[in-house]
């Protein structure tokens, strides 16, 4: 079971692994929320709609705990409409109210630095997503930063893209410093904003789980999985058991592939020219696995609502053997990087994200594991095949540092491997199902679906009205994790960013969708 | 030092393109091929022939309006530029559509990547010829040594990761002389990817207008060519080629790195942009 509707009414429901959907009382803030968040639940997301026609806008505040999502909901007027700030109090609220203040045009009262986040300038006149429909934003970049967050004698700023030496994705930082240290860092992403929210609307199941793939194209598999889910949910579908598990098999080789990329760009940064080589190489040998299992190298187009578009393209023995060699050849160069004195000490002690950090910014995926935030939510809300394989305990880490992101990747690498293993076996065991994919009926209503992407938990907040959809936003990892990655920085100097960036391996295009 | 055995372990990974065809190239959904319409649609349906009402289904279905239908509705033009691979026009009228493999995909222009190519009239003829010859003018100077300024104009991050790969041994591309560059000022060819965000449009057109002459632009998948699925919002402008001029458009969501490889050769004039024979191409020819 992935997702389940959110209960409009009053009140928690359902089972454990369920959402729990509830309304604000006074509704100008998110009172269970700040207090489930008190009292250690996990900040997942906030989340904006405004049906039309309508003069009410929904705000959803997400909290995450003991493997169940709480949902609460508080209506505002989609004009001019307020509601009391939570970023006071959960930080990691701070970027979702920035981004709906953009988008929405709904002002949180007592966040401590709107500054505008997928617009350059502060939103004039209609924003895209508010009541009143066509946008007038006009999207001009200026060129000019805001006010520095660091003040004093000597500090200036240094604006670091949105064209980069290297090919990296479209991203501005600017590095607030008096020379070499780096106290404050702010990324600017507004350069790759594409307003993929609103050309959900309207599209029939299918075409959005194609649009899904694209919001972040490096975890195509993850964000169409989380999609699916929710469509999934809304029309009651049983998915194919054998179609789980070949999403499964997708699924983590795009996270073998992902944290294989994250190696890459280390050993790029730290000038290890073989090390470089070897790792391009593995990761080029599992992008060509995955075309020939799907005949895309990104795994576009397997997954669909209400299962797969068909079996794997080589029988799961011969993907066994192959995924077998992979797993043996990586682990090998692994062990060799990892005993390289002039590699783990351009890696250690850089870029430490402290455990109050992660907590107060609620960090998910490989980045939160390696500073104590250890859910995943293949485990801790599992949703498809994962329900039925034996995940291996992970070890507990730490330290908080590129290192630590570093070993945690490895394990999770390891893990994919014993992961699909067990998928493939079951594969090859079950044979074909009569169908790969199950009949999904016209749904109407909203669910949330959710994934483990490769950069942590991903969740797709899905609404539709007798099979086309009305609204869908997707919550990246990416940019849930963003806004924990200024806290990465201020003991290090400019030499280290390189390695900071590469291990928190986040998509732009995700984080500014 | 442990790491040069290591090193050698793994032989020779370079692919032998474009010298000869990598076998890798046929297990790659390159593009969608429109067959022969003229002599399976003598009349409106003809057996084996697509239906034109499964001509119309196809054409509804296609996520990014891809497929125009034409004539009486028996025939159809198709805009790679668009096309994002879904395959679905393949499963939905199979004798009109087919799944074609390979990765020699790009074109020279953004007309060439729709198929068949309509009825031309004298005027595209020639304005063909001259695009052409103003590129081969321009990157006369070029073939053996390329400098490539990467831009990415709104991507979804995937075309990132296959650009980069070019640098990977398997790839290699310094080998053919092509190089990336972190200045706009020591590059010859713009590689851009994206459908073109409105937030970059500046930063764009500042790197373009940044690069010494003779300059040449290679736009890098659907999104950079049309838009794709993201077309025609509020914040994106349908495509880089409505940004800075595009000379070759490599098709496909993303490209595969040797798509990519295939723009760039292409572009500078190492290549043609046709489908070729791999054992019989020009590079062979004009290598050292």
């Amino acid at each position: 079971m992935t997702s389940r509707p959110v209960a409009p009414a009053h009140g928690a429901v359902g089972a454990a692994g369920g959402v729990h959907g509830e309304q604000a009382a006074g509704g100008q803030g998110f009172s269970a929320t700040l207090q489930r968040v008190r009292d250690g639940a996990r900040f997942c997301g906030l989340f904006a709609r405004v049906p039309r026609p309508s003069d009410t806008a929904q705000l959803l505040a997400l909290v995450s705990d003991g493997g169940e999502l709480f949902v609460e909901e508080i209506e505002v007027p989609a004009v001019d409409g307020r509601y009391t700030s939570l970023t006071p109090a959960v930080p990691a609220a701070g970027w979702y109210e920035r981004r709906i203040r953009d988008l929405f045009g709904i002002e949180p009262v007592g966040h401590p630095r709107l500054d505008p986040l997928v617009f350059p300038v502060p939103p004039e006149g209609r924003p895209p997503l508010g009541a009143e429909g066509d946008p007038t934003v006009e999207m001009a970049p200026d060129p000019a930063p805001l006010p520095s967050h660091v003040q004093g004698e000597g500090v200036f700023t240094i604006p670091y893209g949105p064209v980069r030496s290297g090919v990296f994705e479209a991203v501005e930082y600017l590095v607030e410093t008096s020379g070499e240290d780096i106290p404050h860092l702010r990324a600017r992403i507004f350069y790759k904003h594409r307003g993929v929210e609103a050309h959900f609307c309207g599209l029939g199941v299918d075409d959005g789980a194609l649009l899904a793939e694209r919001v972040e194209g490096v975890a195509s598999v993850a964000h169409a999985s989380a999609f699916c889910a929710a469509v999934e949910q809304l029309g009651g579908v049983a998915v194919p058991f054998q179609s789980q598990l070949v999403r499964v098999v997708h699924a983590e080789l795009e996270r073998v592939a992902n944290h294989l990329d994250s190696i890459v760009r280390h050993t790029e940064a730290a000038g290890q020219a073989v090390a470089y080589a070897l790792f391009s190489h593995h990761k080029e040998r599992v992008q060509r696995l995955r075309t020939r299992l799907c005949g895309s190298r990104f795994g576009r187009g397997v997954v669909v609502p209400g299962g797969v578009s068909g079996p794997l393209g080589l029988p799961p023995a011969e993907v066994l053997g192959t995924v077998g060699g992979l797993r043996r050849a990586v682990g090998r160069d692994v062990r060799l990087l990892m005993d390289t004195p002039s590699f783990v000490d351009r890696l250690r002690g850089t870029g430490v994200v402290s455990h109050d950090d992660a907590r107060a910014f609620a960090v998910v995926g490989p980045v939160g594991r390696a500073s104590g935030q250890d859910e995943d939510v293949r485990r801790s809300r599992p949703y498809g095949g994962y329900a039925r394989l034996g995940h291996r305990v992970a070890e507990r880490r730490e330290g908080g540092d590129a290192l630590v992101r570093q070993q945690v990747r490895i394990y999770e690498i390891a893990e994919a491997f014993h992961l699909m293993r067990q998928a493939l076996d079951m594969l090859d065991e079950l044979g074909e199902p009569t169908s790969w994919r199950a009949e999904v009926p016209k749904v109407s209503g909203r669910a949330i679906g959710w994934a483990e992407a490769p950069q942590g938990e991903l969740l797709s907040l899905v609404e539709a009205e007798d099979g086309r959809l009305t609204h869908v936003t997707v919550r990246s990892a990416s940019f849930h994790n963003l806004a924990a990655y200024p806290s990465a920085f201020p003991k290090d100097i400019f030499t280290d960013v390189a390695f900071i960036e590469a291990s928190f391996g986040l998509s732009i295009a995700g984080a500014s969708c | 030092m442990p790491w040069v055995p290591r090193g050698l372990r793994e032989g020779v990974v370079t692919t032998p393109y474009p010298r000869r065809p990598d076998g890798y190239g046929p297990g790659f959904f390159g593009h969608v091929d429109v067959r022969h319409q003229e002599a399976v649609h003598p009349e409106a349906v003809h057996p084996g022939g697509d239906d034109p009402r499964a001509l119309a289904d196809a054409a509804a279905a296609c996520p990014t309006g891809a497929i125009a239908l034409e004539g009486q509705g028996d025939r159809v033009a198709l805009d790679r530029g668009r096309c994002i691979l879904c395959g679905r026009c393949v499963v939905r009228a199979p004798a009109t559509f087919r799944a074609d493999p390979g990765f020699e995909t790009a074109a020279f222009g953004r007309r060439a990547l729709v198929v068949p190519a309509g009825p031309a009239t004298e005027e595209d003829d020639a304005a063909v010829a001259e695009a052409r010859a103003s590129l081969a003018r321009r990157v006369r100077g070029l073939r053996r040594s390329v400098h490539v300024r990467h831009v990415d104009a709104g991507s979804d991050g995937s075309e990132e990761w296959e650009v980069a790969a070019l640098t990977n041994p398997v790839y290699d591309v310094q080998r053919l002389g092509i190089f990336f560059t972190a200045s706009p000022k020591h590059a010859d060819l713009l590689l851009v990817t994206g459908a073109g965000s409105a937030g970059m449009e500046g930063p764009l057109r500042q790197t373009y207008e940044l690069m010494p002459g003779p300059k040449v632009v290679v736009a890098v998948g659907a999104d950079a060519a049309s838009g794709g699925m993201l077309a025609d919002g509020y914040a994106t402008r349908g495509g880089v080629g409505r940004i800075v001029p595009v000379d070759v458009f490599v098709p496909g969501s993303p490209p595969s790195p040797f798509g990519i490889l295939h723009g760039i050769l292409a572009a500078v004039g190492i290549l043609g942009s046709r489908r070729h024979d791999g054992a019989e191409d020009q590079a062979a020819r004009t290598r050292r």
